[in-house]
């Protein structure tokens, strides 16, 4: 041991000054996570973007990150941090970090900020978000097809727009099919806690689901369905490993050709502050392969990702909110910002929205 | 009938981690020592579970893994409370924080891959039996360990030497130092009992019960753990009682709401908390029963003068 | 085989007293060194990142502060817990009661303001977190129930209550349905001190203030004296006419109003609204840094500091190095494993003994010392 720690003394000078001088001419771009990267889903996704930019923008580039980063004043901190360690172009990947981001944007105007999923913007502050409900539509369709009891059971974390948006699309889908299809929904209250998901799953199945489907982060409901010989949808990342027989086929966030166009937007020196809610068409939402069902579904599947891509919404009226009252008429799309802040369920889904 | 008997198998699913770590935690105690660290030693068994299930591809291999590396986790513990007479709470509590650091980083490399899961029982003709055959016969090895360890505690606790023993220390060190008993030892092996059994609830989690690894998948089971062994005044059937009770809760919430029943699911998750509040208060309530089952010298350092 | 052995020193060491923890420190470092090797990344390089630089910047000291403020005022009311032998492990539930209770002005009465929001708010936060810790002490007193177990079950439900609480009844209705309060306003943001230089606000004041104030009730008034004599013997404590039961709420509504305090100390002053978590647990962190600080609210000032600085490192070799952020925790762990461990040189000494031969006396104390570096 006393040998290591003089080992260890005779290199301090040499590295403390050694350690600051590389990469100055690279561009660094940074990012902050909510959650661990080691949570094989959202902050995982998130992350594997960043790897992809790497790869793809190769010695152009440094990246840096932070995870499991609390909302709060740890975020603020984090901003910080990384504005003044040199970044250049900073993502913050969750909600909670909006106001955050915002202050410290406003201390350092060279930077370059980019916020997901919130909605405020600035002179040096953009925002992105994906439109995960477009794939949900598709889960609904897919879902009603192959669902023999008609009832799916749908495990969701907290009650917030982008969860119910999720479910009203998926809703729409599966009715889409058939008007009568029923969802039973589980709000475990976290976004991650296997075993819960997992005691979750049994219970929609043993109260006659036999399709499960989530806006939680981890496989264990899939693997619930696996045991079961039934059915599911993976999220956030391609589950196939997990359920090569039960996953039907996953939603999965794609974030890096996102990543990779703004920073390199940022080294051609063209990055301006924007507003985008990407989808199906532009790669950010993705649906693993069609995996354990029939052709004609399989096709139905992907002619209507074809038509989302195409442009077509499916939030396209008529619609009708969960007491029957109209919400949008014959041939009427819903604009961005009832969806973005949607606290309603759509006709046809049984359960009473926590408020 | 099939739903309830897959309801009750998923009370057995979610019950039996609880079940092991606290009849761990129990012969802990009744030794006189509290150790807060299960949480700790119960992510340390999940993720050394999983790796050597998945490095060796056999999930037996995974369990062993599993049990010693929670009991090696819980020496650490014994080496500071026993030899070294430091307080068993704060120690405790830094064991679970080492924990949930040290497990996060081993288990980087495991993240997405898909585990081993430990095959359910399956006899022939037995478990094929409508009803009771999958209840008594069909489910995971490790359902089976642990009401074998409910079993053998209680036995032990009650029936031998060595566990009256082992009481007696609890109740009272000094006196059972001053008959000569080497208490310290004594301690040494309820520690590291508890060890392994937090590391085995562990090894449930990452292999039978949702066979993968993630940080903090312990999702504070072990301290549900630790109050049960209370809520079950040291008593093995009651804990046996105390898991199944709690793992009714835990699942009867979920069924309520798939069920569609309005009520805030917020409530509902705070249910068991509540639940384990409102239970410690009437067993505590009733002096002569608690007197009776405490371990009197319970957290208290004992350093045998010579 | 060898095995310690402990032998009671006449009266304590006032030498080890001094010297544990610098020894603890340094065995955190040599611990600490072994891990960064393990990880692949230089120690020396690894340290000066995660010890030094956070505290080479203004704004770091700033963030320093920040994270310290809650800690402290957590833990210096624990102290008084711990000292007299009662298990409040429940803070964090406390510091979120505080958090909830003190938004009440500024949530649900947004048109009040002037001088007077602020201390009513600071109050609340601290009537809040003292009534939440009093349900403890009642079941203690009343029910003999064991306190480290419904105060730790208290503080899942304190979670679940807060996050019903904004994601329901007090969710801005502005907020596009996301879970959070309206923002308050300005007469209900506690200042900053030196708005230029960085962001500490006035919990740190407090922090530092109730540091003091606990350490001289500890040290110069009977209360203190009282505290000490229930913990370390409440038999002598009843014959000295001390009231067992009326020490268990003293003790419970001291530290919950200080974790009250610091929760809406760290709502008001660093978040500016209530959200569905407004603590990376710094109610277990705590308790931490109260045994860090040897239950000493002066030594809890520097524990606190010190455990902050280790999170500021944290996210440095994090971003530095690309370590995982796991590193903080581990840290925490052995930090304090090797203070309890160093603690118990003051009041003993450590003996080696084989068990063929034993060790002559002399040897023992240095021996010791190695053998806790290499018994983890």
């Amino acid at each position: 041991m006393k040998k290591l720690l003089i080992a260890l003394m005779t290199t301090t000078a040499a590295l403390s000054l050694a350690a600051t001088a590389e990469a100055a001419d690279k561009l660094k771009a940074c990012w902050v996570y909510v959650g661990p990267i080691g949570d094989f889903g959202y902050s995982y996704q998130h992350d594997q973007g960043r790897l992809e930019a790497q790869k793809a923008l190769g010695d152009k580039i440094e990246t840096a990150y932070l995870e499991n980063v609390s909302e709060g004043p740890d975020a603020e901190r984090a901003f910080e941090r990384l504005a003044r360690e040199g970044c250049k172009i900073i993502f913050g990947t969750s909600f909670g970090f909006m106001d955050a981001e915002v202050k410290v944007a406003k201390k350092f105007p060279k930077v370059m900020f980019e916020h997901a999923t919130g909605f405020k913007t600035g002179d040096n502050l953009g925002v992105y978000n994906a439109r995960f409900y477009e794939g949900r539509y598709v889960l609904g369709q897919i879902a009603a097809k192959e669902s023999k009891s008609g009832v799916a059971g749908y495990i969701v974390s907290f009650p917030i727009p982008e969860v119910v948006m999720g479910i009203n699309s998926f809703m729409l889908g599966a009715q889409s099919i058939n008007p009568n299809f029923k969802a039973k929904i589980v709000w475990v209250n976290s976004w991650f806690d296997p075993g819960k998901e997992a005691d979750a799953a049994k219970a929609l199945f043993d109260q006659g689901a036999d399709i499960i489907v989530q806006h939680t982060d981890s496989t264990a409901a899939l693997q619930v369905a696996e045991e079961r010989k039934l059915h599911g949808f993976g999220q956030s990342s391609d589950m196939i490993k997990f359920a090569p027989n039960a996953q039907l086929t996953s939603l999965t966030d794609e974030w890096g050709p996102y990543y990779i166009s703004r920073i390199q937007a940022a080294l051609d020196g063209t990055w301006k502050p924007d507003n985008v809610w990407l989808g199906i068409k532009d790669g950010a939402v993705k649906l693993a392969p069609y995996t354990n069902m029939p052709d004609d579904v399989k096709a139905m599947a992907e002619a209507t990702e074809k038509k989302i891509a195409g442009g077509w919404n499916p939030f396209t009226g008529p619609v009708a909110k969960q007491d029957g009252t109209p919400w949008l008429k014959d041939g009427e799309v819903a604009d961005d910002g009832t969806l973005l802040g949607m606290n309603f369920y759509v006709k046809g889904i049984d359960d009473k929205l926590p408020q | 009938m099939d739903i309830t008997v897959n309801i009750l198998l998923t009370i057995a699913t979610a019950a039996t981690p609880l079940l092991i770590a606290a009849i761990g935690e129990l012969v802990v105690e009744r030794s006189g020592v509290l150790n807060l660290g299960v949480e700790g030693m119960m992510i340390m068994g999940a993720v050394g579970g999983f790796g050597a299930g998945y490095l060796t591809g056999s999930p037996w291999i995974g369990l062993i893994a599993a049990i010693v590396i929670g009991a090696l986790f819980s020496l650490l513990f014994a080496i500071m409370t026993l030899s070294l007479a430091t307080n068993q709470v704060a120690t405790g509590l830094s064991l679970t924080l080492l924990g949930l650091g040290l497990s996060g980083m081993m288990g980087t490399s495991f993240v997405g891959l898909p585990g081993e899961r430990l095959p359910n029982l399956n006899i022939p003709g037995l478990s094929s039996i409508p009803i009771v055959g999958k209840l008594l016969f069909g489910q995971d090895p490790i359902f089976y360990i642990s009401i074998a360890l409910t079993i053998a505690v209680t036995w032990f606790l009650f029936r031998t030497r060595t566990g009256l023993t082992l009481r007696s220390i609890g109740d009272s060190h000094t006196s059972a130092h001053a008959l000569g008993i080497k208490v310290i030892r004594y301690r040494y092996l309820a520690v590291l009992f508890g060890g392994a059994c937090a590391g085995l609830a562990g090894g449930h989690l990452s292999l039978v019960y949702t066979p993968q690894w993630v940080e903090n998948m312990s999702a504070g089971r072990g301290w549900i753990a630790l109050a049960l062994v209370v809520f079950a005044s040291w008593r093995p059937w009651r804990v046996l009682a105390g898991a199944y009770i709690f793992g009714a809760v835990w699942i009867g919430q979920l069924h309520a709401q798939a069920f569609g029943i309005p009520v805030p699911s917020q409530l509902l998750s705070s249910l068991p908390y509540l639940a384990t509040v409102v239970v410690l208060v009437l067993i505590s309530r009733n002096k002569r029963l608690t007197m009776m089952n405490t371990p009197a010298s319970l957290g208290q350092p004992f350093v045998p003068d010579r | 085989m060898m095995r310690l052995e402990l032998v009671k020193r006449p009266q304590r060491s006032l030498l080890f007293s001094m010297l544990s923890p610098f020894i603890a420190f340094g065995l955190t470092i040599i611990a600490g060194a072994i891990m960064f090797a393990l990880l692949g990344v230089n120690p020396l390089n690894a340290f000066r990142i995660y010890f030094i630089e956070p505290i080479s910047q203004v704004w770091q000291l700033h963030e320093l502060a920040i994270k310290a403020a809650p800690l402290i005022l957590i833990a210096v009311g624990l102290s008084v817990c711990y000292k007299a032998n009662i298990w409040n492990i429940g803070a964090e539930g406390q510091f979120i009661l505080g958090g909830i209770v003190g938004s009440i002005i500024p949530v649900m009465f947004p048109q009040f303001e002037g001088p007077l929001v602020l201390p009513l708010m600071l109050l609340l936060g601290m009537v809040g977190g003292a009534a939440y810790a009093a349900i403890p002490a009642l079941l203690k007193t009343r029910f003999s129930t064991n306190e480290i177990l419904t105060s730790l079950m208290l503080v899942y439900v304190a979670q679940l209550f807060l996050d019903w609480m904004v994601r329901g009844p007090w969710r801005d209705p502005q907020g596009h349905g996301f879970p959070q309060t309206i923002q308050f306003g300005d007469s209900a943001v506690l200042p900053q001190l030196m708005p230029d230089a960085g962001r500490a606000n006035l919990g740190f004041v407090f922090a530092l203030v109730a540091a003091v104030a606990v350490w001289l009730l500890m040290s110069r008034m009977l209360k203190g004296f009282e505290v000490r004599v229930l913990g370390s013997s409440p038999r002598a404590g009843r014959f000295a006419g001390f009231g067992p039961n009326r020490m268990v709420f003293f003790a419970f509504t001291l530290s919950g109003a200080l974790a009250g305090l610091a929760g809406i100390s760290e709502v008001s002053g660093t978040i500016g609204q209530l959200q569905p978590v407004i603590s990376p647990g710094y109610g277990f962190t705590a308790i931490i840094v109260a045994f860090l600080g040897r239950l000493n609210p002066l030594g809890i000032i520097a524990a606190g500091l010190v455990l902050a600085l280790t999170y500021l490192g944290g996210e440095a070799v994090q971003t530095a190095l690309g370590i995982s952020d796991k590193v903080a925790r581990v840290f925490q762990g052995m930090l304090l494993f090797f203070v309890l461990g160093c603690d118990t040189l003051i009041h003993y000494r450590i003996r080696l003994v084989g068990l063929a031969a034993q060790k002559p006396e002399t040897t023992a104390k240095l021996d010791a010392a190695a053998k806790l570096g290499e018994a983890r």
